[in-house]
């Protein structure tokens, strides 16, 4: 593998010559695992982890609840419950499997959040950032088909309006519509494939994890100072950096205990509380629930879906601009997947030269912003369609693409960034000499001799 | 290797087979992809139209039935003096965001009460209850700040005729082919 120079593995024993000739696996396993990591590395970078053990949870749970599960509406529901009071643990698995689902989107947010504030979307990890774009989606394709599949109350009215955008098209809506449902409604057809689907998106989603780390076991890491890591001499990396195996994955097991404890905590005691109660009630075509609230995890996107009603003068605008095609409900709908489009463009309305936030001191702010925004807009989607929350829902909705459209590239012109560290070693050095200043007994800015 | 040269013979016939074949691959990919496509369409169960026939014998004015109709709601409101009185005094420069009457039965017409309603006197409304912005169902008896329905999902207000009248939704809500095959039985579809 290209990159950061590193020892690589040689075969010693006639076996392993023998294995090595014929296929490179273990070579594949030891340059993976023996990556040459940035050592400053901070607690935000364990969320990678946390995001394949999600992955490995739900593809384990989910195969096993799918030997239990019906995908048919006449049983989809009952053999739900059948799960959670006659299968062998089965309340557990299923509980593992729903919870699992939002530590996946949690672990996500903060994982993009992340990426975000320290550029590690920035040239050369665009591929990356975009792989990871697409994981994004797939992940929120394969959880939408997912909650369709218990046929509760939501599962059924979640899928009639998450259809419904494809319905707003211009012109072909219903037909395409029809042809996502196999009916003029969610019915049976529509029941079957999602379960389809939603059994083979994990698998993609783990194709495109692999990329994603080849990507970026490719560029190196980025790190808090978003400083490259030496690359000219073998000697010189090593300065800046720490062999994956054992240090980080030791950091990153830590940190697994550490957050497994309180999501074990959430499914043992509170297995239902992220979750809404009219999932529990039998789908029905004929009644619509008081109100429709997907999973938290959509929320931000479900209030910049909402917050664009006819009487708002941009949606008039565009209506009257484009003879009629583009009314209210299409334009939601494109502000609903533009917000996405545009988080997807992040590596290039970027304009700043500087990788890390840490060096913009214009930026920390606008970026805090937009991470407090997130959390309105979650907010703003959990509440009724009216009043004073569609007008909180534009705002956050005008904030949202300010942030990639206007303010990101201006801010590259008009910031004047801070000193960065010449190397990642003189960051690490100045980090650990300000620890140990602080504690006499921490640990020591000199190079200790290991091992 | 690939460079190809004008007089040869050889060439020219190696590009022709080049064509041919990249041709025939396409072709190949779509005749096999469409099937994969197409088998994602309602099947000939769920296409085969049925039609339906609905007693309104039992309904008095003010009353409603919700029927399913190709796995859609069908509200037929037998209206009470009051709504059609209601109804029919907008005019339809009131409507401000669709004045089509969404009604194949009376196709082309604008939105005006008498257009929406199956009978002159304007007492039996049916229409297929799914909210035109994104496919919920409105709730009814009143319901919303004109009196006739409202849809919970996004906040869509309609009056006793079915029309939108604030919020997201774009178009009255649509109406069925429906006929009364005699005085106390409607045909769906």
């Amino acid at each position: 593998m290209s990159g950061i120079p590193h020892d690589h593995y040689e075969p010693k024993s006639n076996a392993e010559k023998y294995i090595h000739r014929r296929l490179p696996i273990v070579g594949l396993i030891y340059d993976t695992i023996m990556l040459p990591t940035p050592k400053n590395l901070n607690w935000m970078w364990i969320w990678g982890i946390v995001l394949m053990l999600c992955l490995v949870l739900q593809i384990v749970t989910g195969i096993v609840l799918a030997m239990h599960y019906t995908p048919h509406v006449d049983h989809a529901f009952a053999s739900v419950e059948h799960i959670m009071r006659n299968v062998n643990g089965g309340h557990m698995l299923r509980y593992l499997h729903q919870n699992g689902s939002m530590l996946f989107f949690f672990a996500v947010y903060l994982h993009m959040f992340r990426s975000m504030y320290y550029g590690s979307y920035k040239a050369p990890r665009e591929i990356t950032w975009i792989i990871g774009m697409l994981i994004y989606l797939a992940m929120m394709a394969t959880a939408f088909m997912g909650y369709v599949l218990p046929w509760g109350q939501m599962s059924f009215w979640g899928a009639t309006v998450i259809t419904g955008l494809f319905g707003a098209v211009p012109g072909i809506g219903d037909m395409l519509q029809t042809w996502l449902l196999g009916g003029p409604a969610v019915d049976n057809a529509a029941l079957n494939r999602f379960f389809s689907l939603h059994y083979l998106l994990p698998f993609v989603i783990l194709g495109l994890s692999i990329v994603h780390i080849w990507a970026f076991h490719t560029t190196g890491n980025n790190n808090p100072t978003g400083v490259e890591v030496r690359r000219t001499s073998k000697e010189e990396a090593e300065k800046d950096t720490l062999p994956f195996w054992p240090y980080f994955v030791i950091k990153d097991l830590f940190a697994l205990v550490v957050i497994l404890a309180i999501f074990w905590a959430l499914v043992g005691f509170m297995p239902n509380f992220l979750g809404h109660t009219d999932n529990y009630i039998e789908a029905n075509p004929l009644v619509t629930p008081p109100e429709i609230v997907p999973e938290w995890y959509f929320l931000p996107f479900y209030a910049i879906l909402r917050a664009f009603t006819s009487d708002v003068w941009i949606v008039i605008a565009v209506n009257w601009l484009s003879f009629g095609i583009i009314d209210a409900t299409f334009f939601g709908v494109l502000a609903m997947f533009g917000s996405i489009f545009v988080w997807a463009l992040l590596p290039w309305v970027d304009t700043s030269s500087v990788r890390s936030g840490r060096y913009r001191p214009m930026f920390k702010w606008w970026f805090w912003l937009f991470i407090i925004n997130f959390v309105v807009l979650t907010w703003a989607g959990a509440m009724p369609a009216e009043g004073i929350y569609t007008t909180i829902s534009l705002i956050g909705t005008t904030y949202w693409f300010a942030y990639f459209l206007v303010i990101l590239p201006l801010l590259g012109v008009l910031e004047k960034p801070l000193p960065q560290p010449a190397t990642i070693e003189e960051d690490f050095k100045a980090s650990l000499k300000s620890k140990s200043d602080n504690d006499p007994k921490g640990p020591n800015a000199e190079p200790i001799p290991a091992e | 290797m690939l460079v190809s040269h004008a007089d040869d013979n050889d060439s020219t016939r190696r590009d022709f087979i080049y064509y041919a074949t990249a041709g025939a691959g396409v072709v190949t990919v779509g005749a096999a992809v469409w099937p994969l496509v197409n088998q994602m369409n309602p099947s000939a169960d769920v296409q085969a139209l049925s039609s339906i026939f609905v007693d309104v014998g039992g309904l008095e004015p003010g009353g409603q039935l919700t029927v399913n109709f190709l796995g859609k709601p069908v509200f037929i409101r037998r209206r009470t003096e009051e709504e059609i009185a209601d109804g029919r005094a907008v005019a339809l420069d009131e409507l401000s965001i669709d004045r089509q009457s969404r009604n194949p039965n009376k196709p082309g017409t604008d939105a005006l009460d008498a257009n929406r309603t199956m009978d002159d006197e304007g007492e039996w409304l049916v229409m297929t209850g799914v909210c035109t912005h994104l496919g919920c169902v409105p709730l009814g008896n009143g319901a919303g700040d004109f009196g006739g329905w409202f849809c919970p999902c996004h906040g869509s207000h309609y009056d006793t005729a079915g029309r939108i009248r604030r919020g997201p939704a774009p178009e009255n809500m649509h109406i069925p082919v429906a006929t009364f095959v005699d005085d106390t039985t409607i045909q769906l579809g």
